[in-house]
């Protein structure tokens, strides 16, 4: 057992740090660095800089240091929770993201409540009532939830909020609570408009979540030990929920980190259209200003949620099918 | 899973399951799906549209109607006011100034009728870049025909999608065309060769199928540099949305080479003296073709989807190719869609086009799968 989580937790440190190589690619990528950038922005402002001042800021800000010296640099700023400074925001990036991470977070965890919540009794009742017109109903819907991009929904949402509702969708808070203090009224207040962009960015995953517990559960009835169960008189809903519901959720549960990595993706866009104060119209935001420490810092927190979200999904497929734990 | 033939619909010409190709039996299996049918024909269509779609649009994409800025869809009417049935016409409409604010605003006018013509002269433009012609599908005589409204440029966005469609769906194709060849190239030789190959392809694909693709694919094209063309984007971004998404191909790859692998077929193929190209040339890739297949319709939605996504925050493609991403741009911001919601339809392209390959997929998964019942 303690051996299975050392594993796991190896592993996971291992991809942490792969992951952090990417994302320092991604700030290397675009060509030209901040200097260059700096200067020509002096440059249009009448103000010109002289060949050693330019060589002077590479070297201030260190990126005339050959590459690999940079990374550890960086690396081992992250290391610290030190992920370099935004140009764009002329702060810390940890500061700036700090600020917003709390609400991603939050979307992401209740976006992974409601797909659970909504999909699991809807999978074991269209499994049970095959073929049903119910069945037929949620099936179109979650052909309809799985080709439509979020983004899509979000306008419709919110243009039809704006058009019947007569109030604006897109934001986390009322005005009233836009800068106030943290207090019940406000936490309250976060929940009645959080669970619109919950919607938005749960649907597909919903209907995916829907279909494999449907066909998962479905494999399990048609097999003997169901059979064998009924005709040893086991009340319908006692043996369903006890016996083939706990089969078909194992794979449910150890597909939960693949769940995560795909809400998390799908929330920068959400959160550019519905305008939400959290990490998403930063990220875009970096990334067409090129403000690449901030985006890179972003790639990086992204990744890191979905690789610790997989670990989580592995311990608790552990607590949930003691057979892992045998081999 | 008896013995016997399976159970086939009776109708049509007399039809022999024991003389049937494999490619016959799958077709008749396909025919039964009847949502994957309607889902083949949608995609007919789009397929000509995207061939023909200077043809079918009206209008050429960057021609302005100055006399109809902002206009909602004009609807096609077969009763006039007065009662009487027509052949498909749409209503006139008259321009007008606003008093307050001397704005140009176009009004309808029920008692006169732009009745739609086929095959009408109207903005030239080279077929396929071969020969110039200005003949289109239709045209509404007397005035113009905007199905799907304007911009607010007065730009026609029937015709913008049309051409958006041609756009998407050979990025969709030449995406899914590259990550085949990647995915083939490298589960082939994960599955073939096995060992150590095998467990590092196996561990890279785990690792990229753990990080979120949609903030990778957005921050590399973030990364394209701003002075290309927007040709030169188009090609980037098809082969960053193919870079990120071979593994699934590969994982089916290499799978269904190591299960094949231990097969007796192929153990009496090597001991025949078979060299290993001829070997998976001739009898391992037919083996599993059709798995493949199913595995390029399913992720062709995925790369859709995802251009879509790009281009509508303005990191894909961009102006003046015109994706329905890049069509959909223009609708970003709720004011906008507030006075022209008409801006939203090519997302509805976006989502029949997904639904269709959706379908196709499944039947063809349930059609290729030799031991559905």
């Amino acid at each position: 057992m303690l051996r299975l989580i050392a594993r796991r937790l190896g592993y996971m440190l291992l991809t942490l740090w792969l992951v952090s190589i990417v994302a320092f690619i991604v700030i290397q990528l675009p060509p030209g660095d901040y200097a260059e950038a700096y200067v020509a922005e002096r440059a249009q402002s009448g103000a010109r800089m002289s060949e050693e001042e330019i060589q002077e800021l590479r070297s201030h800000l260190g990126i005339d240091r050959p590459w690999y010296q940079q990374y550890f640099s960086w690396f081992s700023g992250v290391l610290r929770g030190d992920f370099g400074w935004s140009y764009e925001w002329r702060r810390p990036v940890a500061d700036v993201i700090g600020e917003r991470l709390p609400l991603t977070l939050a979307l992401a965890f209740f976006t992974l409540l409601f797909m659970y919540a909504v999909s699991l009794p809807i999978g074991i009742y269209s499994a049970v009532r095959q073929y049903s017109v119910t069945d037929h109903v949620f099936s179109l819907f979650g052909y309809i939830g799985l080709a439509t991009p979020n983004f899509l929904i979000a306008l419709v949402l919110m243009y039809l909020g704006q058009q019947y509702w007569g109030q604006s969708v897109g934001g986390l808070f009322s005005p009233e609570f836009q800068d106030a203090p943290w207090s019940w009224a406000r936490f309250v207040d976060l929940l009645a408009h959080l669970w619109i962009p919950v919607v938005v960015l749960g649907t597909a995953g919903t209907a995916n979540l829907i279909r494999s517990m449907r066909a998962l559960l479905l494999d399990e009835l048609g097999k003997m030990y169901v059979v064998a169960a009924r005709a040893a008189g086991l009340s319908p809903l006692r043996l369903l929920i006890k016996y083939p519901v706990r089969m078909a959720l194992n794979p449910i549960v150890s597909t939960l980190g693949w769940r995560l990595t795909f809400v998390i993706s799908g929330a920068p866009i959400v959160g550019v259209v519905m305008a939400l104060p959290d990490t998403g119209p930063l990220f875009l935001h970096a990334l067409l200003n090129q403000d690449m420490p901030l985006a890179g810092a972003m790639v990086f927190i992204y990744c890191a949620l979905t690789i610790i979200g997989t670990f989580v999904s592995d311990m608790l497929l552990v607590l949930l099918d003691p057979r892992i734990k045998m081999s | 899973m008896s013995a016997d033939a399976p159970a086939l619909p009776a109708s049509g010409p007399i039809r022999r399951p024991d003389a049937a190709t494999q490619w016959q039996l799958m077709w008749w299996r396909f025919r039964r799906h009847h949502m994957a049918l309607i889902g083949l024909s949608v995609l007919g269509l789009l397929l000509l549209i995207s061939v023909f779609a200077e043809f079918i649009a009206p209008y050429a994409p960057a021609t302005r109607n100055t006399r109809y800025l902002a206009g909602p869809p004009m609807g096609l009417h077969i009763i006039a006011a007065d009662g009487s049935v027509h052949a498909p016409f749409v209503h006139a409409r008259a321009n007008r100034r606003d008093p307050v604010t001397l704005r140009l605003l176009s009004v309808v006018d029920e008692t006169r009728q732009w009745p739609i013509e086929l095959f009408v002269r109207g903005d030239t433009y080279r077929m396929w870049g071969l020969f110039e012609t200005n003949l289109h599908l239709f045209g509404a005589h007397g005035g113009f025909v905007h199905l799907f409204g304007t911009d607010n440029l007065g730009r026609d966005l029937f015709s913008r999608t049309m051409y958006a469609t041609r756009v998407s769906l050979s990025v969709g194709l030449i995406g899914v065309a590259a990550a085949f060849v990647l995915g083939a190239i490298i589960g082939g030789i994960a599955g073939y060769f096995g060992g150590a190959i095998d467990v590092f392809v196996m561990r890279l694909i785990e690792f990229i199928r753990s990080i979120p693709t949609l903030p990778l694919w957005l921050s590399l094209s973030a990364a394209l540099p701003r002075d290309w063309t927007s040709l030169q984007i188009y090609v980037a971004v098809t082969f960053l949305l193919a870079l990120i998404g071979w593994t699934h191909l590969a994982r089916t790859v290499r799978g269904k080479l190591l299960a094949l692998r231990e097969e007796d077929f192929v153990v009496a193929a090597r001991l025949a003296g078979c060299t290993d190209a001829r070997l998976i040339g001739r009898h391992l890739l037919p083996a599993f073709l059709s798995y493949l297949i199913v595995d390029l319709t399913i992720s062709f939605p995925e790369i859709l989807l995802a251009e879509t996504s790009l281009s509508f925050l303005g990191l894909g493609l961009r102006e003046p190719i015109e994706s329905w991403g890049v069509l959909l741009y223009a609708g970003q911001n709720i004011r906008s869609l507030a006075h022209l919601p008409w801006l939203l339809i090519p997302g509805l392209f976006v989502i029949v086009a997904a639904l269709a390959f959706n379908f196709v997929g499944d039947g063809m998964r349930d059609a290729a799968d030799p031991y559905a019942k």
